[in-house]
């Protein structure tokens, strides 16, 4: 089990017969590699490949599709649906940054603050990923009923007034409105930004915070200069955690919204499922896989954690 | 408001995690429901009807067993396959190492739904029967890269100089492994192996688009959303969560012996 570099297999062919047993050493990572490779080939390269020549095919359900390099469909797809777009970069975006907002003190609590409790507030803040999510989604709307506690208290503190100003909630409710897509989305999500965040955290020598004190830094300095630079691989990871699955996501705004908080997850859902329009679906999974992966990358230029993947 | 100011993380943070529990508050609480009509979303009297015949609801516990074996079926399959892929990225140095290290990360940096319409594309063009066996296959494509990436963590950080005092002391390449390099790596890969197994369960999207008919745990919640839910659900819901919750502290504990019992 050395760590010997291995040359390309032609050339470890050609080898003579002495060596035999290094050069089987030598294949031992590709043996090791095949299986788990090979799966990935076959059920995610090459289903890429089948979209992508779905996304190009014309035709009907009835009478077969075909490939006529219809780009067309690209085009059709994005100007139709591109409300759809930009609510879910928008709902997606907005869910990443509370969930930021959100994670960080808790993060940072069970990071530094916790002591013995740390072991159990890390369970619950894992636990709920047992419980289908599902399930949870749906508790949502209980929670979030029409006339509950929840609604009467934002009401009462005239949060929905603002929220509706917004276009964010309508009148009295918040079930059915982008709030509450929001809010869901922040829920489901927010484990993948807190746990990323605590590992960074839990990384930082807090004897850097006390040589911040003895210069003279506020804790607030402390937290701008030391601490949250430092964290920043956890930042950057967990809004990739987050952002990602959020914007592809149709649970949310089919549970907790109407028809006008649709998002492209629920467009490619109900084209590949219910109107079986397959080119247009493959399509709009194409344009939203360009889209993240375009966004994603400026982010992580910019914000300089290259060495993350 | 200077004790406001030194707890505000500590506020801040049980409030955070007040938003996190809240919602498997709600499902506890509702699992002692009996709602009228098809809907359990308001409370109405409190009944253990649901506790006593958790199975009393047509197909539920059938989907709960097909989305069990399908998640010890693909652990096991995401759990060997990404072990290898791991030792052979961490161990070993060969040409289209990059390259194998970007397919990897690729499935975990892509939306769900593009990889299961393109699944959906392959079955579909392929004339494959969409069913217990294409469910199979994406939910171990979708786990190998989070065992990967677990394993690769703990094998990183192990020291290579222990192997070779095995080596040193006459063991041969199988008991080295067994006996020294296994231990060692047991830890990441039971995390990727209990990461895998609660991605599959609770994987809906994946499964949505690559079921056909078979109804799996997260497809019957999903049909129920429309149908009407029975309390049922939030029954399995809760004891989910408490199994989780002393599996994980049982977890620990065990860790934590095993730490205390090392020499330090």
């Amino acid at each position: 089990m050395t760590a010997t570099v291995a040359p390309p297999e032609a050339e470890a062919a050609t080898e003579p017969p002495v060596h035999r047993p290094s050069v089987r050493k030598r294949l031992v990572p590709y043996w090791l590699l095949l299986p788990g490779i090979l799966w990935l080939l076959v059920f995610f390269v090459l289903p890429m490949v089948y979209q992508a020549s779905t996304s190009v095919q014309t035709g009907s359900l009835e009478e077969g599709f075909k490939v006529t390099w219809h780009f067309q469909t690209y085009w059709d797809a994005f100007t139709e649906y591109y409300p759809q777009f930009l609510r879910s970069l928008l709902y997606a975006g907005t869910a990443t940054v509370l969930c930021l907002l959100l994670g960080y003190p808790l993060a940072y609590l069970i990071a530094f603050k916790a002591g013995r409790w740390r072991n159990l507030l890390l369970v619950l803040v894992i636990a709920p990923f047992f419980t289908s999510f599902l399930i949870r989604t749906l508790a949502w709307k209980t929670i979030l009923a029409d006339g509950g506690p929840v609604v009467e208290v934002l009401n009462a503190l005239h949060v929905l007034d603002v929220t509706s100003w917004l276009g964010m909630t309508e009148g009295e409710r918040v079930l059915a409105t982008p709030l509450a897509v929001v809010c869901g989305l922040t829920y489901n999500f927010l484990p993948f930004m807190i746990l990323p965040l605590y590992t960074s955290l839990e990384r930082i020598d807090t004897r850097l915070h006390e040589a911040a004190g003895d210069l003279y830094a506020r804790p607030s300095t402390t937290f701008r200069k030391v601490t949250f630079p430092l964290s920043m691989p956890g930042v950057v990871s967990g809004t990739l955690l987050t952002f990602i699955p959020a914007s592809g996501d149709y649970v949310n705004a089919e549970l907790l919204g109407s028809t006008d908080t649709r998002m492209i997850g629920n467009v490619i859902q109900s084209q590949y499922l219910r109107i079986l329009d397959y080119p247009t679906a493959a399509a709009l999974s194409f344009i939203l896989m360009a889209i993240v992966l375009i966004m994603v990358t400026i982010y992580i230029r910019r914000a300089g954690t290259e060495d993350l993947v | 408001m200077r004790w406001l100011r030194r707890n505000l993380v500590v506020i801040l943070g049980l409030g955070t995690l007040a938003y996190l529990i809240l919602p498997n508050v709600v499902v506890t609480v509702f699992s002692f429901n009996n709602p009228t009509g098809r809907f359990n979303y308001a409370w109405q009297e409190f009944s253990l009807d649901a506790w006593k015949d958790p199975c009393g609801v047509a197909d539920l516990c059938g989907s709960l067993s097909l989305s069990l074996q399908i998640a010890v079926w693909a652990t096991i399959g995401a759990t060997v396959l990404g072990t290898a892929i791991a030792f052979a990225l961490v161990r070993y140095r060969f040409r289209a190492r990059g390259a194998v290290n970007s397919l990897i990360f690729l499935p975990m940096a892509m939306p769900e739904i593009v990889m299961a319409a393109s699944l959906l594309a392959l079955f579909l063009n392929m004339g494959i029967q969409l069913g217990f066996w294409t469910i199979l296959i994406a939910h171990i494509m979708f786990c190998l890269s989070f065992v990967v990436a677990a394993v690769k963590a703990r094998v990183l950080s192990m020291d290579p100089r222990l192997e070779e005092a095995a080596r040193d002391l006459y063991a041969g390449p199988v008991q080295t492994f067994v006996r020294v390099t296994l231990p060692i790596a047991a830890p990441g890969i039971a995390a990727g192996a209990l990461l895998s197994f609660a991605l599959s369960f609770d994987d809906f999207i994946i499964t949505n688009f690559n079921s056909g008919n078979t109804v799996t745990f997260p497809m019957f919640v999903w049909g129920s959303a429309q149908r009407g839910t029975p309390v049922q659900i939030n029954v399995i819901g809760t004891a989910m969560f408490v199994i989780a919750v002393l599996v994980v502290l049982a977890g620990q504990m065990v860790g934590n012996r095993r730490k205390n019992a090392q020499p330090k």
